[in-house]
């Protein structure tokens, strides 16, 4: 291929994987980078430090895969949707009812995981039809209130009492299948003392050539490299379904609906599918967030409406209508707005920048020393109190980027007229550039 | 009107809108069940007087801080997710004040300001300190005020004209950083707050000085609104502005003015929500306007959103409809309070998007 097609083919916004794969390795490489050096500046061993690479790979492929599903509503089609949280409940909770062990408590159906996660992601469809229907007759704002609040009756339905036998209540859903890295791994995925598969053999070995003997470690890094590859699987399907004449009728919506419509594309029809197809991928998120990766949901934390804000702020920061952008969105605000503020106050001690001030109890014992110019108390106040400030500067930086930035960093990136590379033509024997087709293209119909 | 108007009105309803007619049957059903169940004597009716008392007790709240979010939802085409958060600040900045006029002597400055005491050691009440309770709600309506302008004049007003969404998701930034500087600051423990006070029974329902209060100046707050609304220039302006913006700027209307006094109202007004449903409640956390807050957008949607009355009447109807929902729901089944609060929201949304005052703005 001649440099020239390839750049031609960039213009055109179909020689964009490249760049894109790039920008998404780059980014992760450069998370990596960041994370190592915190686990080194804080003396970890080489096991922490993989154990910190690890969390990060957790996080940025879970949330990229829940925003990558929300830009699917939002980005794609327009619609306001902001009751994610929800939606992952139902998948995690549809999950362990389906596959959890029989003889559990609260006991599931024991179905096999590859029966169980197509199943609670159709739940998750299902749940999403009846919140598709308001989202026909509803503008933005309504229906970003309907969904909400239908979110919340779902977490508080989960929690109550009166189902207490089946979901666990107020303590939470505890009886999960095996993550399927510990299927792989061992040949009894619930003990970890069991023999290693022929797989596991050969990770666990891996793992302790480099010094690293616990296989939990090695269980829970496979995993994480297994949700990069479902992040991987589901950035290809919404990219390809984007580029489908499926994709092209949401776009169109998104900009303007009524034209749309006088198109004579049944947009309703659209909606709802394409709510169906978010919600289930938002169902699988909940599963492989917080059924199968932490193994237990306490649905009065795990599904609270902030996560869906997180999610949002994913995806306002990599800019909605992008799946790039959406999976860049992730790996931030997981890992340097999430996880990073947490090391901070480790970091600062452990170069003791503060020379050992006594951390103050409250706000005024930290504002008072103020008057007389001593910063350190509220300065360690502050550090004592990093995960209150993390959410202030997250709200800050939302606001921040709806005023300047409410594309995000790769939002309403010039989209692909067809789905077939437009130039391939100009590099065969085709008319030369320049001129115009003859025919008009191909036959018509 | 003839019978056969009537009669086809309602079978158009039932081919046209089958859903809606379901939810009035069902409706009725449990309307004539609540009958049966007062007429049998398996409810005891003071016990049914004590839901509605309760109700219309913290409908006021939601009423009340209502009216701000609707106010905002009409005058700048928005939803302010960030309302919750103003109703917060005023309940810990009201709650500050009472407790330094209050707790002079029975515990140090520092906490007083932080709204922490030890247990028993302020008996703030409106029996036992009412200066310091009055003093209170008049710095909660202050400082909420004081938020809203700064925050408009931060946030809101360079992305005036912007969609309504963007300014959603700006409001849920400020929702954000709000409710956990709250935390920073005021820390994160949920606390009781007041003392005890005057009960008194009527006809089986047991009234407390501090609902009568809330009562009292919510009525009295709302009427306030009316006066403006109706009465004053400013009003006209706020109703014409709702209406329609261009036109209302065309003729003259200092749009800028108009939404300076929107915050000022919609501010104090969640400001003094916050502060009186601490009153009621007797306990605080940094959180609980952030719950409260689709709370309130049930009432304004239920009333319709724009207008202030349906606010007000939204407001009422969801606290009754929540307390009320007991005479069904019982056991473990009381965990659903909420949850029918939301649905009814949601099927008003399905069924008559414009509210009860449908279609009317602000007036």
């Amino acid at each position: 291929m001649s440099t020239d097609t390839e750049s031609e083919s960039g213009r055109f916004g179909l020689g964009k994987t490249g760049t894109d794969l790039a920008l998404m390795i780059g980014m992760m490489l450069a998370l990596y980078v960041v994370f190592a050096g915190v686990g080194m500046v804080l003396g970890f061993p080489l096991f922490g430090i993989v154990n910190l690479v690890r969390e990060l790979t957790f996080f940025v492929a879970v949330y990229a895969i829940v925003a990558l599903a929300l830009n699917l509503h939002w980005g794609y089609a327009g619609l306001f949707n902001i009751g994610v949280a929800g939606f992952m409940a139902v998948g995690a909770y549809a999950l362990g009812l389906l596959s959890g062990s029989p003889a559990g408590s609260p006991p599931g159906l024991g179905l096999p995981l590859f029966l169980g996660v197509p199943l609670g992601m159709g739940v998750a469809a299902l749940v999403g039809l009846v919140a598709a229907l308001p989202a026909l007759r509803l503008k933005a704002d309504y229906l970003a209130i309907v969904t909400i609040a239908l979110a919340e009756i779902i977490r508080l339905t989960f929690v109550s009492r009166a189902f207490e036998d089946i979901t666990g209540g107020a303590a939470g859903f505890g009886n999960f299948p095996a993550n399927p890295a510990n299927t792989l791994l061992l040949t009894d995925p619930s003990s970890l003392a069991s023999d290693p598969t022929a797989v596991g053999g050969v990770v666990f070995g891996l793992f302790e050539s480099i010094g690293i003997a616990s296989p939990k470690v090695a269980i829970d890094s496979t995993y994480a490299v297994m949700l990069l590859l479902v992040v991987a699987l589901v950035y290809v399907f919404l990219r390809r379904l984007g580029n489908s004449p499926f994709g092209r009728v949401l776009k169109a919506i998104r900009e303007d609906e009524l034209v749309a419509q006088s198109l004579g594309k049944d947009t309703n029809r659209f909606k709802i599918k394409v709510f169906m197809v978010g919600c289930a991928l938002m169902g699988l998120g909940g599963m492989l967030w917080q059924a199968l990766g932490t193994g237990s949901v306490n649905p009065t934390n795990n599904f609270l409406p902030q996560i869906t804000f997180y999610i949002f702020i994913a995806v306002i920061i990599g800019g909605a209508g992008s799946n790039t952008g959406s999976v860049l969105g992730a790996g931030l605000f997981a890992g340097v707005l999430f996880l990073l503020p947490s090391y901070v106050d480790n970091l600062v001690n452990s170069l003791n920048l503060l020379q050992n001030t006594t951390t103050p109890q409250t706000f005024i014992d930290a504002v008072a020393p103020v008057a007389s110019l001593e910063l350190a108390p509220f300065f360690a106040y502050a550090l004592g109190n990093i995960d209150q400030l993390r959410f202030v500067l997250i709200g800050v930086l939302l606001v921040w980027l709806m005023q300047n930035r409410p594309d995000g960093l790769l939002g309403h990136r010039q989209e692909p007229a067809a789905s077939v590379d437009l130039m391939r033509r100009t590099s065969g024997s085709k008319p030369p550039r320049g001129e115009p087709a003859a025919d008009g293209g191909e036959s018509d119909e | 009107m003839g019978v056969s108007d009537t009669y086809s009105r309602g079978r158009d309803l039932a081919v046209e809108r089958p859903g809606a007619l379901v939810v009035g049957v069902v409706g009725m059903l449990l309307l004539l069940d609540l009958i049966r169940r007062l007429a049998t004597g398996v409810l005891d009716p003071s016990q049914f007087a004590t839901y509605v008392w309760t109700g219309l007790v913290i409908g006021l709240v939601y009423g009340l801080a209502g009216i701000g979010l609707s106010l905002t939802y009409s005058i700048l085409n928005f939803a302010n997710f960030a309302h919750g958060e103003y109703v917060t600040t005023g309940a810990f900045s009201g709650w500050a004040v009472a407790y330094v006029v209050a707790g002079a002597g029975a515990a140090d400055l520092g906490s007083r300001l932080l709204v922490q005491a030890a247990p028993g050691a302020i008996e703030a009440s409106i029996t036992s300190t009412p200066v310091a309770i009055v003093l209170g709600l008049v710095a909660a309506m202050v400082l909420a005020v004081a938020l809203s302008l700064v925050l408009d004049r931060v946030v809101y007003k360079p992305m005036r004209g912007q969609e309504g969404i963007s300014l959603l998701i700006a409001s849920i930034g400020v929702a954000f950083a709000l409710r956990y500087l709250l935390s920073f600051v005021f820390g994160n423990s949920t606390r009781g707050v007041t003392g005890g006070t005057v009960k008194t029974t009527i006809g089986g329902v047991v009234l407390n000085a501090h609902d009568v209060t809330l009562v009292v100046i919510a009525l009295v707050l709302m009427l306030g609104v009316h006066l403006v609304l109706q009465t004053t220039k400013l009003g006209k302006a706020m109703r014409a502005m709702a209406d329609n913006e261009d036109l209302a700027r065309v003729t003259g209307i200092p749009t800028e003015r108009v939404i300076r006094w929107t915050w000022i109202i919609g501010g104090g007004l969640a400001g003094a929500a916050g502060y009186l449903v601490v009153l009621k409640r007797g306990t605080i956390a940094f959180d609980f306007g952030w719950i409260l807050l689709l709370l309130i957008f049930a009432a304004v949607i239920l009333g319709g959103i724009g207008s202030v009355y349906g606010a007000m009447l939204g407001g009422v109807l969801i606290g009754i409809a929540e307390n009320v929902s007991l005479v069904w729901l019982s056991g473990p089944w009381t965990d659903f309070t909420t949850p029918v609060a939301f649905g009814l929201m949601i099927l008003i949304l399905l069924f008559r998007p414009e509210g009860i005052f449908g279609g009317v703005s602000t007036a």
